[in-house]
């Protein structure tokens, strides 16, 4: 069966379920045993899992995290969401053209008391922050609920293929997400006093102090002394035409489906916005097969780290700053993306719109805080904590130590003799929190015999694994501060043992070999792309710090750190003008130029804000301009926010579009947020206990 | 201070303040609503089901109902907006021999006051309501007239068309007092000045009794909420408002319908009350309400529940509303404590006052105006609260 999935990704690899069969629209396919319904039907090259009944405007998936309802399908006949459904051998699949039809039951209701569960300390979230509270608690013998509506722990980390930064001792710097999420995963499952709930959504908190939650498909009630939340961030969404097309969505959605499902959803897409998100997004795209056409900010740099950014130039993606997306097309998906330059008061410059042929347009500008439950529950007078992404997005990192942190504040809380949080720990928590410092010049060293290392690395930002590996002490960071540049200060001391390379996050360090031939040193590369393509032998483009190809050279050895697996090094000989001057490999050498010019003026007002109930920009400009100033008004008028998610994603484009219509968004009034953020089913409301697989 | 002069000012910009103005306006009174909150409807309006029936067992609401549904019915035909109209009917089944007999005792009076409703056997029960449950079925009321609507979708409507007929509204003004001279009402004092008018329309609901206060007037409205949800649209599965009547431990009645975009909208009535204005939503109502209403249509259990709200029901000790003037406060109007009705009454309701204000009532707002009597003695019980 030939299939859209990543069997060979150069860092993770399938685990290995049986195929299973199932119908969707009548027609047999196949799929994983136990995997996603949508990430089966997407491998299948199905991307259109129904129609709107508003405007039969096509839907797909979305969000892929059981918040929104986009990827709604009927599963032996019953509406579900294609995300968080796992497929089962012979299930029947149908797209939701329209509404759904509830089916013809009349089987007895078989209604149930629900349990209500009393703990100390729930916490809701199974990621960084929520894992890392859970420890702090469980190792102080705090009864603790954990739940996470995921089947495994882990959060976002779980999709998290690159190097963590930070620090070794404090925050796995060096170490990849996904293998922290295991790694903290495990120390909670040896606490005795942790009990988690996994495939357990949160889905409301209540005025009597109560957390409503679907455990499975059972409704479960929970009385905690103590809420934290720890429920992470959503993405923010932009506004243009076509900007509801399935292929449309944000980079979480992406990581989803390609490295926890290893479904590979596009064959080349434009990614917008170059925080980290972005630009780890676009590496993992490489990593999965996916071309990356360009990647557009609209500031004039990109705002997340720069060893990112470099590490997707190096291989080959351009980075447009200055750049806005203007229109994505197509009819059934994204079929291509207009892209153009931006002026000084971010007004798009007639003329500048170029088009890329892309089936995937990848939105990463920006997170915010999921924290309607910690919002509810402080209204409702609980006794609740917020860490991570709930509390302050910030990277993975830095949610950990608030985690710690929270999870240390109420222990005291629940009056437990922990003594006081340290306070380095908040220092620490607050470094890694902080945006990244300017970007200083490169400055070559000028030596050249021996062996040693150099680093890339210009700009600061909190990271320091390279100084806690090597073996003889010879790497520090300025000030020996976690966020100075590294340096060493005697280049006689090196060893060669290549450590710093492979567990630079950033893979910003190449060792540059002299002894054997002074002439042509030995570079050494990291490189976490496919292996076929370094094989000795082999020519390769090599690139500068910025991208640019010194030329192609052979490949004279393939090494791998077996602590390090995943960053393959890479050694090449240079002649001794450029070898210090080489980073990295390109691998994305096709032409990936704009394949027209865009010539039409796109219509603003007819890019979607919410999605749900398909309101476009233009109505709700107009109830603007009719003099609406209450968003509990617009939604009466227009419906935007009335739908499944809640206004998770229009809420804040509804903001801005009061800010353009010139209204300080102080003077509008909010909209009333209610129970439940995810929907429930009656059955599983009223006890019944749901069918699973069977 | 600002001073500003009126006709009349309208206290409340919801489901009665709202037509009364329009009304007023309609008749050529200069009239002014104000209102707390920002924007139209967004005291308990919005909270309403939406339901529109005449279906009542006394003369005073069929007629005012029966009213409220032509104008409804008529609504976007005459004024253009799309208030989301569905002439559903209401159907009251039922399993025991109470509310057999408790609706056939009505039967009579409904059909006096030219209601379309008769009791139904079982089979006709279960082509309205596919999926019911039929055992211990015997059949049920069912009145074709009534009807619902998005409460939101027509106060608003309702809003422009009284703004369009002169009508102003101040929002996020609250009556700080109703000022009387010599015993007459001068006006209404709001932080941001004085309104002046000959006449105060309180349309304050749950809040009626501490605005009537401040003039030494004790009203008996006492506000109890009950909760309401909402499900995910899926496609019409049956028409009419269902109403189950039979009690359970900590419940009385409980109601649904779905709405034109094909969502379930439900209600419970809490037992004992929950007097009190608070709006805060409990987890005890979802479970309650998700376990009768499936032993009544199990096939609800495969749709999913969206959003939960409390929304105030202003009771009055029979059940039936305060509508007239206030015999001690000359120039002072009730039209509140409307039970949770306030949105199927407040259209047929808002005519009857503006012909109450231009001292031109007719004579089938006479049945009304006494059965709506403020100073009645309160004695009966409405049968269908």
């Amino acid at each position: 069966m030939v299939q859209n999935r990543i069997p060979d990704h150069p860092i993770l690899s399938p685990k290995g379920e049986r195929a299973v069969r199932f119908r969707w629209n009548e027609k047999e396919i196949t799929g994983l045993d136990g995997e996603m319904i949508s990430s089966a039907l997407i491998a299948n090259d199905i991307h259109v899992f129904g129609h709107h009944e508003k405007d039969n405007s096509p839907q797909g998936i979305f969000c892929a995290n059981g918040q929104c309802s986009q990827c709604l399908v009927l599963v032996n006949g019953r509406p579900l969401k294609a995300c968080m459904t796992p497929l089962c051998e012979g299930m029947d699949v149908r797209s939701v053209d329209g509404l759904p039809s509830i089916p013809e039951d009349t089987d007895k209701a078989k209604p149930l008391d629900t349990p209500l569960k009393e703990v100390d300390v729930l916490i809701i979230g199974g990621g960084p922050a929520g894992l890392s509270a859970s420890v702090e608690l469980g190792e102080r013998g705090v009864d603790v609920l954990l739940i996470d509506d995921k089947d495994h722990l882990g959060g976002k980390l779980v999709l998290q293929t690159h190097k963590f930064f930070g620090s070794v001792e404090d925050s796995y710097a060096g170490t990849r997400g996904y293998e922290i999420g295991e790694i903290l995963s495990e120390k909670v499952r040896a606490l005795e006093s942790v009990e988690v709930w996994l495939e357990a959504t949160a889905v409301g908190v209540f005025s009597d102090g109560i957390v409503g939650a679907v455990k499975g498909s059972e409704y479960r009630l929970i009385r905690p002394k103590k809420l934290l939340v720890a429920t992470g961030a959503r993405e923010k969404m932009l506004s243009f035409p076509g900007n509801t097309l399935p292929g449309v969505y944000g980079a979480g959605a992406f990581q989803t489906l390609v490295n926890r499902d290893l479904v590979k959803c596009s064959e080349r897409v434009l990614i917008v916005g170059g925080g980290n998100v972005g630009l780890i997004a676009g590496y993992h795209a490489i990593q999965a097969g996916i071309g990356v056409v360009a990647l557009v900010e609209a500031l004039p740099q990109v705002g997340g780290y720069k060893v990112h950014a470099d590490k997707l130039r190096r291989l080959g993606v351009p980075i447009l700053t200055r750049h806005t997306v203007v229109a994505a097309h197509g009819t059934d998906r994204v079929r291509s993306v207009t892209v153009a330059r931006l002026d000084e008061s971010w007004k798009v410059i007639p003329g500048t719109e170029r088009r890329f042929d892309v089936d995937t347009v990848l939105i990463a500008v920006g997170l915010s805080e999921v924290n309607e439950f910690y919002l509810k529950a402080k209204e409702w007078g609980m006794d609740v904590y917020s860490a991570g992404d709930a509390q302050e997005i910030a990277e993975a990192s830095a949610a950990m130590f608030t985690g710690r942190i929270e999870g240390l504040r109420i222990c005291i809380a629940l009056g437990l003799d922990v003594g006081e949080i340290p306070a380095e720990w908040e220092e620490k928590a607050i470094i890694l929190k902080s945006k990244p410092g300017p970007t200083r010049e490169w400055v070559s060293p000028e030596r050249e015999e021996g062996v040693f290392p150099i680093f890339h690395c210009t700009q600061e930002v909190p990271c320091n694994p390279c100084a806690s590996v090597c073996p003889v002490g010879a790497i520090r960071t300025e000030n020996d501060s976690i966020t100075g540049l590294p340096y060493m200060p005697d280049l006689g001391k090196c060893i060669g043992c290549l450590g710093c390379i492979a567990i630079c996050p950033g893979l910003a360090a190449t060792v540059v070999d002299y002894r054997r031939d002074a002439e042509n040193p030995t570079v050494t590369l990291p490189y976490e792309i496919w292996r076929k393509e370094v094989e000795p032998g082999k020519k390769v483009p090599v690139s500068d710090r910025d991208g640019a190809v010194l030329g192609r050279f052979p490949v004279d050895k393939v090494i791998a750190n077996p602590k390090y697996p995943g960053t393959l090094m890479v050694q090449v000989r240079l002649h001794r003008d450029i070898a210090k001057r080489a980073v990295g490999i390109w691998v994305q050498e096709e032409n990936r130029e704009p394949s027209e010019i865009f010539e039409k003026e796109p219509i603003a007002d007819s890019a979607v804000i919410c999605r749900c109930e398909r309101v476009t920009a233009g109505e709700i400009r107009s109830a603007i301009h009719a003099g609406v100033k209450d968003m509990n008004q617009l939604k009466a008028l227009t419906r935007a926010g009335m739908g499944a998610c809640g206004s998770k994603t229009c809420r804040v484009m509804i903001h801005r579009i009061f800010r353009e219509e010139g209204i300080d968004v102080s003077e509008v009034t909010d909209r009333t947020d209610r129970p439940l953020f995810v929907e429930v089913t009656m059955g599983a409301l009223a006890g019944e206990r749901g069918d699973g697989c069977e | 201070m600002d001073v500003s002069r009126y006709d009349v000012v309208v206290v409340g910009a919801g489901s009665v303040g709202v037509p009364t103005a329009l009304a007023m306006a309609e008749a050529g009174l200069k009239v002014i609503v104000i209102d707390r909150n920002p924007s139209p409807g967004q005291g308990e309006n919005k909270h309403a089901i939406g339901g529109i029936r005449a279906t009542h067992s006394d003369a005073a609401k069929i007629l005012t109902c029966m009213r409220s549904l032509e104008i409804f019915s008529t609504w976007e035909e005459k004024r253009g907006d799309d208030i989301e109209w569905i002439r559903g009917g209401y159907c009251f089944p039922v399993y025991r021999e109470d509310e057999e007999k408790a609706l056939k005792t009505i039967l009579p009076i409904q059909k006096k006051y030219g209601l379309d409703i008769e009791f139904v056997p079982p089979d006709r029960i279960e082509e309205l309501v596919p999926g019911i449950e039929k055992e211990g079925l015997l059949g049920g009321t069912f009145s074709p007239g009534d009807a619902n609507a998005s409460p939101l979708l027509s106060l608003n409507a309702m809003f422009r068309a009284a703004v369009y007929a002169g009508a102003e509204f101040r929002y996020k003004t609250s009556a700080s007092e109703i000022t009387l001279d010599k015993g007459m009402v001068t006006g209404v004092k709001t932080p941001s000045g004085m309104i002046e008018a000959d006449v105060v329309i309180d349309a304050a609901g749950p809040y009626s009794p501490e605005l009537c206060r401040g003039v030494g007037v004790d009203l008996p409205v006492v506000p109890d909420s009950h909760e309401g949800a909402i499900t995910e649209p899926v496609k019409r599965f049956f028409e009419p408002m269902v109403v189950d009547l039979r009690p359970a431990p900590g419940s009385k009645n409980y109601y649904f319908y779905q709405n034109k975009h094909g969502q379930v909208v439900f209600c419970i009535t809490p037992d004992p009350p929950i007097v009190g204005t608070d709006h805060r939503e409990t987890s005890v109502f979802l479970p309650q309400v998700a376990r009768r209403m499936l032993l009544l249509l199990p096939r609800l259990r495969h749709i999913r529940v969206r959003r939960v709200w409390r929304g105030l029901y202003p009771m009055t000790p029979d059940g039936s509303p305060l509508v007239g003037w206030n015999r001690k406060v000359e120039g002072l109007l009730h039209a509140t404590g409307m039970c949770g009705q306030g949105y199927m009454i407040g259209p047929g309701i808002g005519e009857v006052i503006a012909r109450l204000v231009t001292g031109s009532s007719t004579h089938d707002d006479g049945p009304i105006l006494a059965g709506f009597d403020p100073s009645r003695q309160f004695l009966g019980a409405e049968a269908l609260k």
